[in-house]
């Protein structure tokens, strides 16, 4: 120290060995891994293949004609399924961040539109999909007062309508967990009630339920396909017509490729995200 | 003109009465320090003037204006006041220099360069240059409140609120955060501060503040209240608290 050298630590022959022991558990983990996976893929692979009617449901479903074929139809239908959930991502944004700060306002001045808001909550998380659209997709087109629109808009909608009322609890979710010191430390610079909303309770709220909300979009992603029972030609509807055509699942199995294809990237980021965060709230801990 | 009037302020949690009746004026660049055992009505006292609590009885008048009118547009009051809390409260989502400077820009429409600029400078002066884009969670609790005194100056309050700011840290810490208060003092800040840091109290103080069960006890210059206190329950506390 007194010299003024630097300082380098040369690691104890103890640490040394616990190193070494450390680097040989991660190989066997890896090792055992890799045996236990190719030992349950083959297991797994020779029971189906072995089954009695395993020539049929080959033919039926993993027909490689009739996917190829089919390809075409189902990925220009799939166009429309990303286009719908992209509008629908931006919909359910504005419109669940709406509803979580109606919910959220206090006062019994707002009681009407807490209330309107909690109602809406209720109602569209508990009644199921599929009868949603259906009410939307030919309801609302029946009152015969909007322009006439495409069945894959009123999905479109349908969907956002749904996936809204998800959105705006996870995110008041996340409103709450900012803590009250937080909104009293920005009040007391000045700041409006909106504004302490805006640029102090919401940006940490996001943070906090970010893991949720990918899982919310995640699984959009995979329901807007649910569009097609208002005849609308998207991806599962062009596996349909093809289905229909050739009297073959396979269409389908494309389709179910394309969809996973599609949500894989995100799937990933939200596990790689989750445990960024999970670990960044752990530092100093092994547990 | 008195920068900040207490008249006669009460103030009540359910039953628990936690002020009964206080009475408080501040000059321009008075240094008023209250002191008190935990839950005397110091915090709550400089809540009410902040008007994060509401009062149930009394006036309190910044600078001339009624404060506590119910017509008054508290927003625009807390902007002449200046706060700084215990556990700093910076937002851990901005860097620094948005946390600083994000009440003159938003609340006071300064244009974000000249608020920058005056940021950095004060940032600079206290030692905190390095810090300047830095997130809250790598500063020090001493740097962390430290930086929460040059937001809650920078937009030059009338009035200073001080809330125990240094309760939070490790003692060794302390030091640079009161060092700071002195050159706020120096520079003629007007400030009402709540510490358990009887030494600072009687270096900076122009008024020493006791409180007790929600009423002022006995008030005075340092060297009174700390040498020559006259109340009982003063003498209790400051025995309590050891010797300063």
């Amino acid at each position: 120290m007194s010299d003024g050298a630097p300082l380098v630590h040369e690691p104890s022959t103890l640490e040394l060995d616990r190193r070494a022991y450390r680097q040989r558990a991660t190989w066997r983990s890896v090792l055992i891994a890799a045996a236990s996976t190719i030992i349950f893929a083959t297991v797994a692979t020779l029971l189906v293949v072995n089954t009695p009617g395993w020539a049929a449901v080959k033919e039926s479903f993993f027909n490689w004609e009739i996917g190829r074929e089919s390809f075409p139809d189902i990925l220009k239908g799939l166009w429309l399924n990303i286009r719908a959930l992209f509008f629908a991502g931006i919909g359910v944004a504005i419109f669940g961040t709406i509803l979580a700060v109606l919910r959220s306002l206090r006062g019994p001045v707002f009681f009407p539109l807490r209330m309107l808001a909690t109602i809406y909550v209720d109602l569209f998380r508990g009644v199921p999909v599929l009868i949603v659209l259906y009410l939307v997709g030919f309801g609302i087109p029946a009152l015969g007062i909007f322009p006439p629109l495409s069945a894959a808009v009123w999905g479109t909608i349908a969907i956002g309508l749904c996936y809204s009322a998800y959105v705006a609890e996870v995110l008041r979710a996340g409103m709450e967990a900012v803590s009250t010191s937080q909104r009293v430390a920005a009040r007391s610079l000045g700041l409006s009630h909106g504004q302490t909303l805006r640029m102090v309770v919401m940006p940490q709220g996001v943070r906090k339920v970010i893991p949720a909300l990918m899982n919310d979009f995640v699984s959009m992603q995979k329901d807007v396909g649910l569009i097609s029972v208002l005849g609308a030609v998207d991806a599962i509807r062009a596996a349909q017509i093809d289905a229909a055509l050739t009297y073959n699942f396979t269409p389908y199995v494309v389709a179910a490729l394309l969809f996973i294809a599609i949500s894989l990237p995100l799937t990933r980021l939200t596990d790689y995200v989750a445990a960024r965060m999970n670990s960044r709230e752990q530092i100093g801990g092994v547990v | 003109m008195s920068v900040l009037e207490v008249r006669n302020v009460w103030k009540s949690f359910g039953d628990n009465t936690v002020l009964k009746g206080v009475d408080l004026t501040l000059n321009e660049h008075d240094v008023v320090v209250l002191i008190g055992a935990s839950g005397s009505g110091k915090s709550t006292l400089l809540r009410t003037i902040n008007l994060i609590e509401r009062i149930d009885d009394g006036q309190l008048i910044l600078s001339g204006d009624d404060i506590s009118e119910p017509s008054v547009n508290a927003d625009k009051v807390r902007s002449r006041i200046g706060v700084v809390f215990q556990q700093f409260n910076l937002f851990p989502h901005m860097r620094v220099i948005d946390n600083v400077t994000l009440a003159a820009r938003k609340v006071h429409g300064e244009n974000a360069a000249s608020a920058r600029e005056r940021a950095v400078t004060l940032l600079e002066k206290f030692g905190l240059g390095e810090k300047v884009h830095d997130y809250p969670d790598r500063l020090s609790g001493g740097q962390q409140q430290r930086v929460a005194i040059v937001r809650a100056i920078l937009t030059n309050p009338e009035l200073l609120l001080l809330d125990e700011i240094t309760s939070a840290l490790d003692p060794m810490l302390v030091g640079e955060v009161l060092d700071l208060v002195k050159g706020l003092k120096d520079s003629g800040s007007t400030i009402l501060m709540a510490t358990h840091e009887m030494n600072f109290a009687r270096e900076v103080a122009d008024r020493v503040v006791f409180m007790h069960g929600g009423r002022i006890v006995e008030a005075g210059s340092p060297e009174q209240i700390f040498d020559a206190p006259v109340r009982e329950e003063t003498r209790e506390f400051l025995a309590r608290v050891g010797r300063h």
